[in-house]
């Protein structure tokens, strides 16, 4: 797996950016929300969320449902903006450049910020040209046989459909059409991919080598995924962000905090609650 | 409580009382309307058939290959209508492409860069609107904007773009249907990695999209095909003994053809208008066929 670590340099993974109290250093956040109010037309769906997410780590979202996680995430690389009626105020800051406004061109924040969905979407295009294509539109001018291969091996699937470049992406199963478009994500050479909630549709064994990819991936990139599975949300990530709604129906940031913390000793009763399955 | 249960429910006893199952009733309704549906189906195909068959009664012992290869001539015995056949076959080119780039472009602007909002309804409505007005209004427009207006003169270029102008709304709505029948997902993926709005349109919801655009401009089309009035008023001569040269040539349809023979007074004539429609049914069903193989070819690998 180590065909290409690129120029890109790994912190490696030692706690020395884990302050005592279960935080991450904030000297090394890529993504910084603050104040984070989400409106579908009238409707108040995200309020006063603020959060840092560290850089080369893996940070997971739980919460019940419908309180706003998927949301949330969806404003990191500017999704929202797809949505009519969607509007997000507060601060977006990536990389110390402020995303959430106008004058970004949410085109360039999505090359850099990649995404994978929920539901495995490959293009109905074959296995090379789902990978190619998003490299191709943004003009990559390196060698792209090449590049196709580093990053069907970046998402360890490579080994399984090297014969079959050619074949409609769509032939292949749930867990590996997942793991193209975890490829497909890479192709841009993002620093930051979203997950949201990819391995919701898979089944345990595809569920597995989702999450050993990712943590393969944390070394070069950094992670943010969306989870209904607070397991996976344990085995899987290094910071852990608890949503739920408040009386207002409104999804807000409960707690936030390394994962070991998050998960045995949260500041929050409703944290607790949730995580020990009295709720949601 | 007691375990008996009646010898014909599958329940006990006291469940039993609280309902009112009316089994035999519910499933002679159920039977009876079944019945009434079949007539009504029946009833449709039987009128079909019967169309069919009076055509072929009348009109088969004139379908000749003369129909194809031969002109207007005064006897019904030898006579032909190769000038409307190839006349409909310009003007359902033209008005088939024109139709089709105005069309699908207006599709793709309603759908996908438009924004939400009264301005777009308002358009939306009138364009639903349009499919609605009757073919004989498309003539009077065609005949006052092209004919005159723009002085194109009583050619066949002017009724291609009455009969592009006709089918326009069927086109938009067909290719508005098919567009937003293109799954979200697949457009989320392609913003995803950072495409732009025409990178989005151009390689994934217009290739995706494709087969029901091409079927419903090909539906409108074999409708456009079928259109008598509009061409009678933007000037389709009914008398015609040469094949059209081009867009700017006199020319005849095969309706116009078929309404002239029928308003003759001699019988063979009438039957020969019969043969004719024959020979247009063909047309249509070819076309029609067109449309579904389309369809189920570029629709093999989809999402």
């Amino acid at each position: 797996m180590s065909t290409d670590t690129q120029e890109r340099t790994s912190p490696g993974r030692s706690n020395s950016v884990i302050k005592d109290g279960g935080e991450f250093d904030t000297s090394d956040t890529i993504i910084q929300l603050r104040d984070l109010n989400i409106h579908y037309g009238s409707f108040h769906a995200v309020a006063d969320v603020s959060l840092d997410v560290p850089r080369n780590r893996i940070t997971a979202f739980i919460g019940p449902s419908g309180c706003g996680k998927s949301t949330v995430l969806r404003c990191i690389n500017r999704m929202n903006d797809l949505v009519p009626s969607a509007r997000v105020d507060g601060s977006i800051v990536y990389s110390g450049v402020e995303i959430n406004t106008p004058k970004v061109d949410p085109v360039e924040v999505r090359r850099r910020i990649g995404m994978v969905f929920q539901k495995p979407n490959p293009f109905p295009k074959s296995i090379y040209e789902n990978v190619a294509w998003g490299a191709k539109i943004n003009g990559y001018r390196g060698d792209m046989d090449e590049h196709v291969e580093r990053c069907l091996r970046q998402a360890a699937l490579w080994d399984e459909v090297k014969d079959k470049l050619k074949e409609s992406g769509m032939a292949l199963s749930g867990g590996q059409q997942q793991r193209l478009c975890i490829a497909r994500a890479l192709a841009t050479e993002p620093d930051v991919i979203l997950l949201d909630e990819p391995a919701s549709a898979l089944d345990p064994i595809s569920t597995l080598k989702i999450e050993e990819l990712l943590r393969e991936l944390e070394a070069n990139y950094t992670i943010v995924i969306v989870t209904h599975n607070m397991q996976q949300a344990a085995r899987v990530s290094d910071q852990t962000v608890f949503y739920s709604l408040n009386e207002r129906r409104q999804g807000v940031l409960v707690e936030s905090g390394t994962t070991a913390k998050i998960f045995t000793n949260p500041d929050d009763q409703r944290t607790e609650d949730y995580i020990t399955g009295r709720f949601g | 409580m007691s375990a008996t249960t009646d010898a014909q429910s599958l329940e006990p006893a006291a469940v039993r009382r609280r309902w009112r199952p009316r089994i035999d009733g519910r499933k002679r309704t159920s039977n009876w309307l079944s019945r009434v549906f079949f007539l009504a189906t029946v009833s449709a195909v039987a009128l079909l058939v019967l169309l069919l068959g009076v055509l072929f009664y009348r009109g088969w012992d004139w379908l000749s290959l003369d129909l194809l290869t031969q002109q207007y001539s005064r006897n019904a015995e030898g006579s032909g209508f190769q000038a409307a056949i190839l006349g409909s076959i310009w003007l359902v080119a033209g008005a088939g492409i024109l139709s089709f780039v105005i069309g699908v472009g207006t599709a793709i602007f309603l759908e996908e860069y438009a924004p939400r909002g009264p301005l777009t309804n308002f358009l939306q409505t009138n364009i639903s609107n349009l499919s609605g007005v009757p073919s004989v209004v498309y003539g009077l427009l065609g005949l006052a904007l092209f004919v005159e207006f723009m002085n194109i003169g009583r050619v066949l270029l002017a009724g291609a773009l009455t009969m592009g102008l006709l089918i326009l709304p069927i086109v938009i709505i067909a290719s508005q249907e098919a567009i937003r029948n293109v799954p979200l997902g697949l457009r989320q993926a392609a913003y995803g990695v950072g495409a732009t709005r025409w990178q989005v349109v151009r390689h994934h919801v217009l290739p995706a999209a494709m087969p029901g655009i091409l079927t419903g401009t090909i539906l409108a089309v074999s409708r456009a095909i079928g259109e008598t009035a509009p061409l009678i008023v933007v000037g389709a001569s009914a008398i015609i003994f040469r094949n059209p040269s081009g867009f700017f040539s006199d020319y005849t349809a095969m309706p116009v053809q078929i309404y002239q023979w029928t308003a003759r007074p001699q019988e063979e004539f009438k039957d020969l208008a019969a043969a004719a429609i024959i020979v247009l049914m063909i047309v249509l069903l070819s076309m029609n066929g067109i449309a579904i193989y389309l369809r189920q070819r570029l629709g093999k690998d989809r999402w």
